[in-house]
């Protein structure tokens, strides 16, 4: 009971937290059903790694200590390993591997390159490893992909997956780089790939210290798009859009000490503009609704910000997710953030176990609030926005009603929405079919996030966009 | 040699010890078996003054809207005691077994303070706080639901403002926002849409 309720721990802690920080060594194990990342250490020069840490999720498992002797049961099958010795006994056979064996504080560790012959004995099932790379692959999990140029104008180079796939892209001049993280990804036959196209001219594969890294080179900047239920993922190069977007919404913003209409505007140069903020609510420590005893509110809503990204940018709205990683973001920051950006609209996103479908919000305000000075009161910096506001949350909430997904529309005193400047909505996600797992379900999270999308482009006149 | 009679005095003491110390643990027992089980719901002090028919605006989870309830309470004619009586009438029900919007054991209001002109202070305590769910519905309906109640059955109430524990708090559970000053006709404007 206690092994169960410890695995169980391990399992969920490792699924929530963020895999790894990109400074420390790890191994990722890919099985079915579970990916974990554990820390690699170095022992006389050589990598090691806890072999009781690499098994415990997979299986029924103990361990206990004779003297210098640590044996090892997982599901129906014995190992025993011996202090400083390269040669265990591994359900009934002997077998040496590089490198010995160390008993640290009750812990057994292994050599990282031992694995590869250890664990298919002790697992009783196939293994693959890539000591390099740190990657181990328990069974058939790989997730395969091919990439295809598709000559149209622009040209698009379609990427298909094996199994829906969630990386974090990040762009720079010339380039998009996808990073798996979590998916069991093998490359392709060779690790570059040429495309005869100047605006994608090629594909590389890397895979370094767990994490699977596909960049794609361009000669214009690239943007990605997700379909398919997260099986495909399409880079083409970014529309040729006026700079409009970005003066709009300095324009149509109206941040704290903004000067007033008559007064000379100032239109900020050095700031980056974004069309849309993205602000998945709670983070750190603030975990917000306990969804379920392994599932917290702050963790559906970075993953409903992050598919919401990239639905914006896929439309070619630049969008500023107010964090990307699981941190505490203080409400006022949020906001003033939000007001910073000038962005044109703020999309605050929650999660809730209660109730069906996706509940829309605005600002809740004193009646009559005025701002008409050249200074805003932060606690109804929303009153000026609040009609855009709330012509936006019908927009969403008419287009969350055509794809029939159950939508109700309320003011909440919900903060920091009353301090934002611009317009500002608040999405909260309930499960569509009260099943709290819908929340996680890649399909229920990209219809939501779509919709969102959708409606929001489609009143960009309305927002202060382009024509 | 301990002569015989003191050798029977001190057995029949020690079988009295034995009698009475299984007699104590029986009646501690049953003392226990039969204390009532400790009751959440606030100490509510005798209230004195007319019995009154008030609207209670109750919060119901299962549709999340608020329902006028008609509810005849004893209410004194202070201003501020009939604001702890409403509350306190309110939290009865939601402290209350089939409770159609459940607070934590515990949860209390420690204070109704009115200044003039219509603002009124509410002071809950650390507990209605800290273990109230987190959720933008859930703790909307519990703010509208107190304001609601106490603007509709005391007139000229104005503004409300929450304080936990004396203090003042960014949130409720995490989304409904307490460091604000809530505005009593905006609140009805939004208890309408919610009912």
């Amino acid at each position: 009971m206690r092994a169960t309720m410890r695995i169980l721990v391990l399992v969920l802690t490792l699924s929530i937290l963020p895999l790894h920080s990109a400074d420390e060594k790890h191994i990722v194990i890919y099985a079915p059903g579970t990916t974990f990342s554990l820390p690699v250490t170095d022992r006389d020069g050589r990598e090691y790694v806890g072999l009781l840490e690499c098994v415990e999720p997979l299986g029924t498992v103990s361990a206990h200590i004779d003297g210098t002797h640590w044996k090892l049961r997982y599901n129906d099958g014995e190992s025993e390993f011996t202090a400083d010795k390269n040669r265990a006994k591994v359900r009934g056979h002997e077998m040496d591997f590089p490198g010995n064996f160390l008993l640290e504080d009750s812990r057994g560790l292994v050599p990282l390159v031992s694995l590869g012959t250890l664990l298919p004995r002790i697992l009783n099932t196939s293994v693959s490893f890539n000591p390099v790379s740190r990657r181990l692959f328990v069974g058939n999990v790989a997730t395969h992909f091919t990439a295809q140029l598709s000559k149209t104008t622009p040209p698009r180079l379609v990427m298909n997956f094996t199994a829906p796939v969630n990386p974090t892209i990040a762009t720079e001049p010339g380039r998009l780089r996808m990073s798996f993280t979590r998916e069991p990804l093998v490359g392709p036959g060779t690790p570059t790939l040429t495309f005869d196209d100047k605006s994608i001219p090629s594909a590389t594969y890397v895979e370094n210290n767990g994490v699977a890294e596909v960049t794609v080179n361009g000669g214009a900047p690239l943007m990605a798009s997700f379909s398919n239920d997260g099986r495909t993922i399409t880079v083409a190069p970014v529309p040729q859009q006026p700079a409009a977007p970005a003066q709009a919404a300095a324009a149509a913003s109206n941040g704290p000490a903004t000067p007033a209409a008559n007064a000379p505007k100032v239109v900020p140069t050095s700031a980056p503009h974004y069309y849309a903020v993205i602000d998945p609510s709670h983070g750190g420590d603030d975990r917000g609704v306990a969804l379920s005893d392994a599932l917290a509110e702050k963790d559906v809503t970075l993953a409903l910000a992050r598919r919401l990204r990239q639905e914006f940018e896929s439309r070619g709205i630049p969008t500023l997710v107010l964090r990307d990683s699981d941190i505490n973001v203080p409400l006022d920051e949020r906001a003033a953030q939000a007001n910073t950006a000038h962005a044109t609209i703020y999309v605050s996103l929650h999660a809730a176990s209660d109730g069906k479908g996706v509940r829309l919000y605005t600002a809740l305000l004193p009646s009559g609030a005025e701002n008409n000075g050249p200074f805003v009161a932060w606690d109804t910096a929303q009153t000026r926005a609040l009609p855009i506001s709330k012509a936006a949350a019908q927009n969403v909430a008419a287009e969350f009603q055509r794809r029939q997904l159950p939508i109700r529309t309320l003011q909440a005193p919900l903060r920091p929405l009353n301090n934002v400047t611009t317009a500002a909505i608040a999405v909260e996600v309930a499960p569509a079919s009260g099943d709290i797992a819908d929340l996680t379900q890649p399909a229920y999270q990209q219809n939501v996030a779509s919709g969102i999308a959708t409606a929001i482009a489609a009143m960009h006149n309305q927002l202060g966009g382009p024509p | 040699m301990i002569p015989r009679h003191l050798q029977i005095a001190v057995g029949i003491l020690l079988l009295a010890v034995l009698g009475m110390g299984f007699y104590v643990g029986r009646i501690r027992g049953r003392a226990e078996q039969t204390e009532p089980a400790a009751d959440a719901r606030p100490v509510a002090p005798p209230a004195p003054g007319p019995t009154e028919r008030v609207t209670l605006y109750i919060a119901n989870d299962a549709g999340g809207i608020l329902r006028a309830q008609a509810a005849s309470i004893p209410l004194p004619s202070a201003r501020q005691q009939r604001a702890e009586e409403l509350l306190r009438a309110l939290l009865d029900i939601y402290l209350g077994k089939d409770s159609p919007h459940p607070l934590a054991a515990g949860s209390d209001v420690r204070a109704v303070y009115l200044v003039d002109p219509g603002l009124v202070v509410i002071d809950l305590n650390a507990v209605f706080a800290n273990a109230h769910r987190s959720g933008v519905l859930e703790e909307e309906l519990t703010v509208t639901s107190i304001i609601q109640t106490l603007a509709a059955n005391i007139p000229d109430i104005l503004r409300v403002k929450f304080l936990v524990e004396g203090k003042e708090r960014e949130t409720l559970a995490g989304h409904a926002d307490l460091s604000t000053m809530y505005d009593t006709i905006a609140v009805s404007q939004l208890v309408a849409q919610m009912q």
